[in-house]
């Protein structure tokens, strides 16, 4: 009898704080070292376990049974603290209780749910983006990226029209909450309380205008495919998710770009190729850059052993990039290269939900602004936005020139 | 013959889970608000939807008069493909599951004597044939085998019916199964139900090739994940832009086809749950294989989802 005794490694172990400030700017230093590192790595500061390679975090994300998002997406472990807000039912759920409510979800997000969207979220696209090209200087966030979602995403949804300047810091909040009790997730949760109110009111049934995402949740309560108190809960997810991610996703997107008029030029050549653009840029910059899991079961992955109940921190953003996926150039903006598999949105059964809803409304604006100009770059230094798991610019100013 | 019945999308609520052999659970699901659950037949089977494509079956176990509780029994393969074991580790007391059904494809005819014969966990859609056709006092025996006693989830209910009509087979049991002398001579009154592991099921078969026609009835627990493609072998897809035709190999999906061609596509998920990889056909048939599509956008053929969807003839056009 021949015994396979798996190779003993030591799991190197890394000092850094992926929180920290630093990090949160730049991670892109941090995530190469975590890489090189190995598969899996200690993160000593929170001692728990990373990975930042691409097949270590894509089979992660798809062994659901090994790692659950049950016990909490973010660092706190729900088996041990109580959540900061009532859990998730699909972020925060496993199978089967998450394929309940996941089903329903993706029946109303639906590829055809989104086609009908298509028409009016085209006709605002289109006005935005003849008005950056006509100003010609823009804030790509402040003035673009910020303001188209939250044009067409709550009426999508159905929310009421006052108070919608609540989205965007309930999304902050959202996913600042994940991270681990730094000054970013306290300052969140300190000025939480206002935001959240109006939040629960909206996934209501009397605030849902009719023939919304949010109503028709309520419908699948009404005819029995969820318990009624599990809608406001996922109208809730809309909320939470939908919104500040676009936000990022549109900004990131014209970064990217902007740092690499090149890309620009193919783009405006062939405007098309929107959605491929779209598609690198979230690999090259994504959005949502973590997510937690955790182990329901000892698990041994490329020679280390991962006890019971250990929490693990995916970097879907590192993942991204691993040259050993991608290539040598994987630290390169190339719109015309083969993006698809990225896990920007996640892999297996968590991932995004509004994934066609994303697209769309990225497609339609990039699309929109590329048929009109011709070039675009940076006319002064981005500024970071710092978040605890997303990604992003408070700031990114730039030129348009028209075509 | 297809007896469906009208067919429900439910939600139900894990009431109990017990163990019921060596690896077995019996899981008795209801209505979470208390209602009634759908009629059903003994031999009907519903779908636990567990996972966008982790669709498994189960036959109902319990007392088909009983309509606030269905009952089910889950082994737990070690080579199971996800469902089982997650019905396993997953469905507690309390969860919500979503189930579709009943469905009967194994039909109770009557008839004045029947034989049944069981392997392992195919004992479950007997057990409401045995208590239906004891109770209205037809004649009939059951042989049922498996591992080990212990494995033998219901053995002790069923020999408490009547102890002298089931044989059980075991390692340890001294006898074990003649399937030769049990259906050596065919009988006209008699009908033989059949449900186990696919080695009982082609023995009886061979057995029962001189009975009359009918006389025979199998249940095999075909996963109902995607069957077959509809059409074997190689297809066309023409792209209707760009004006390239490629041909798409037997075992290669449209998606990789096209991306080996050059064709820039997009798609994320590549299994047809998410719907990036979305595509308009302009003619031709597909044979869908998604999870994401509804039947109306099935039938209607006009989009597809080209990660794991194929051609049923043998050209697609496609907007492409
Ligand atoms: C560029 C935009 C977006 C990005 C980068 C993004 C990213 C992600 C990622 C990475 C996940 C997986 C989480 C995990 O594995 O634990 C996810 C899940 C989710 N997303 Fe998005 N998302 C975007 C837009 C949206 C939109 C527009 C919506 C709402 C319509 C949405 C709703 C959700 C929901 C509800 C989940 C949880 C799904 C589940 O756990 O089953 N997202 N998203």
């Amino acid at each position: 009898m021949t015994s396979q005794a798996a190779p003993v490694v030591t799991t190197p172990s890394l000092p850094d704080d992926p929180f920290s400030t630093e990090i949160l700017t730049d991670p892109y230093e941090f995530h190469q070292r975590l890489r090189e590192a190995g598969p899996v790595v200690r993160l000593a500061h929170y001692d728990l376990y990373a990975m930042g390679r691409f097949d270590e975090v894509h089979a992660s994300l798809r062994d659901w049974e090994t790692f659950i998002s049950g016990r909490g997406a973010g660092l706190a472990d729900f088996a041990r603290e109580t959540p900061w807000r009532p859990p998730s039912l699909l972020l925060e759920a496993d199978p089967p209780n998450h394929t309940v409510t996941r089903n329903v979800m993706n029946g109303i997000v639906s590829p055809r749910a989104v086609r009908a969207l298509r028409e009016g979220f085209s006709v605002l696209a289109e006005e935005i983006a003849e008005r950056m090209v006509e100003r010609g200087e823009f804030d790509a966030v402040a003035d673009l990226a910020e303001v188209y979602p939250l044009q067409v995403f709550p009426d999508a949804v159905g929310l009421p029209a006052t108070g919608r300047e609540n989205l965007l810091p309930y999304g902050a909040l959202a996913f600042n909450a994940f991270g681990p009790d730094n000054e970013l997730r306290r300052a969140a949760l300190a000025g939480a309380a206002a935001v959240q109110e109006w939040i629960a009111a909206s996934c209501q049934r009397e605030a849902l205008a009719p023939g919304g995402f949010g109503a028709q949740i309520w419908a699948a309560a009404d005819r029995g495919d969820l318990l009624p108190e599990q809608a406001p809960l996922l109208v809730r997810s809309l909320l939470s998710a939908g919104v500040d991610t676009t936000v990022y996703g549109i900004a990131n997107t014209l970064y990217s770009l902007a740092s690499n008029p090149d890309q620009w030029d193919v783009l405006h050549a062939d405007p098309k190729l929107a959605r491929f653009a779209f598609d690198e840029a979230l690999r090259w910059e994504s959005p949502v850059q973590t997510f937690f899991r955790t182990t329901s079961r000892e698990v041994d992955v490329a020679g280390t052993v991962i006890p019971e109940g250990s929490k693990v921190l995916l970097f879907l953003g590192s993942a991204n990039r691993d040259p050993r996926h991608w290539g040598e150039d994987a630290n390169r903006l190339d719109i015309r290269r083969k993006a698809s598999g990225h896990v920007a949105f996640g892999m297996g059964v968590h991932q995004c939900v509004g994934q066609p809803l994303a697209r769309l409304e990225v497609e339609l604006v990039l699309t929109a602004l590329a048929r009109r100009a011709r070039r675009i770059e940076l006319t002064g230094t981005p500024v970071p936005k710092l978040n605890n798991t997303l990604k992003g610019w408070s700031s990114v100013p730039v030129r348009v020139e028209a075509a | 013959m297809d007896h469906t019945q009208a067919e429900a999308d439910l939600t139900l609520k894990v009431s109990r889970r017990v163990s019921a052999a060596d690896r077995v659970a019996v899981i008795e699901l209801r209505d979470p608000f208390g209602g009634d659950l759908p009629a059903w037949t003994p031999g009907a089977h519903i779908d636990l939807v567990l996972g966008p494509r982790l669709v498994r079956q189960y036959s109902l176990c319990g007392d088909p008069s009983n309509r606030s509780v269905w009952r089910i029994a889950v082994l737990r393969e070690p080579d199971s493909r996800g469902g089982s074991e997650q019905l396993h580790t997953a469905a507690y007391e309390n969860d919500l599951i979503s189930v579709r059904g009943p469905r009967n494809h194994f039909l109770l005819d009557s008839a004045p004597r029947y034989l049944f014969i069981a392997g392992g966990i195919g004992i479950t859609p007997i057990i409401p044939m045995i208590t239906t056709v004891a109770a209205a006092g037809a004649e009939w025996e059951l042989h049922y085998c498996g591992r080990s006693l212990a494995s033998m989830a219901f053995h002790e209910e069923l020999k408490s019916i009547s102890p002298d009509r089931v044989e059980l087979y075991s390692r340890d049991q001294p006898a074990s199964i003649d399937l030769d002398g049990l259906l050596a001579n065919p009988r006209p009154d008699t009908l033989v139900y059949c449900c186990g592991p696919e080695s009982l099921l082609r023995a009886v078969e061979q057995r029962c090739a001189g009975w009359p026609e009918g006389a025979l009835r199998t249940e095999r627990f075909a996963p109902k994940e995607q069957g077959e493609p509809v059409r074997q072998g190689a297809f066309e897809v023409e792209l209707a832009q760009s004006g390239v035709t490629l041909t798409v190999p037997e075992g290669t999906s449209i998606l990789d086809a096209l991306e080996a061609a050059g064709v820039q596509v997009l798609s994320s998920c590549q299994e047809g749950t998410c719907g990036t990889c979305e595509t308009a056909v302009l003619s031709g048939e597909a044979d869908h294989r998604d999870s994401l599509l509804t039947d109306a956008e099935r039938a209607a053929n006009n989009t597809m989802l080209i990660c794991v969807s194929r051609a049923a003839g043998p050209r697609l056009v496609l907007d492409l």
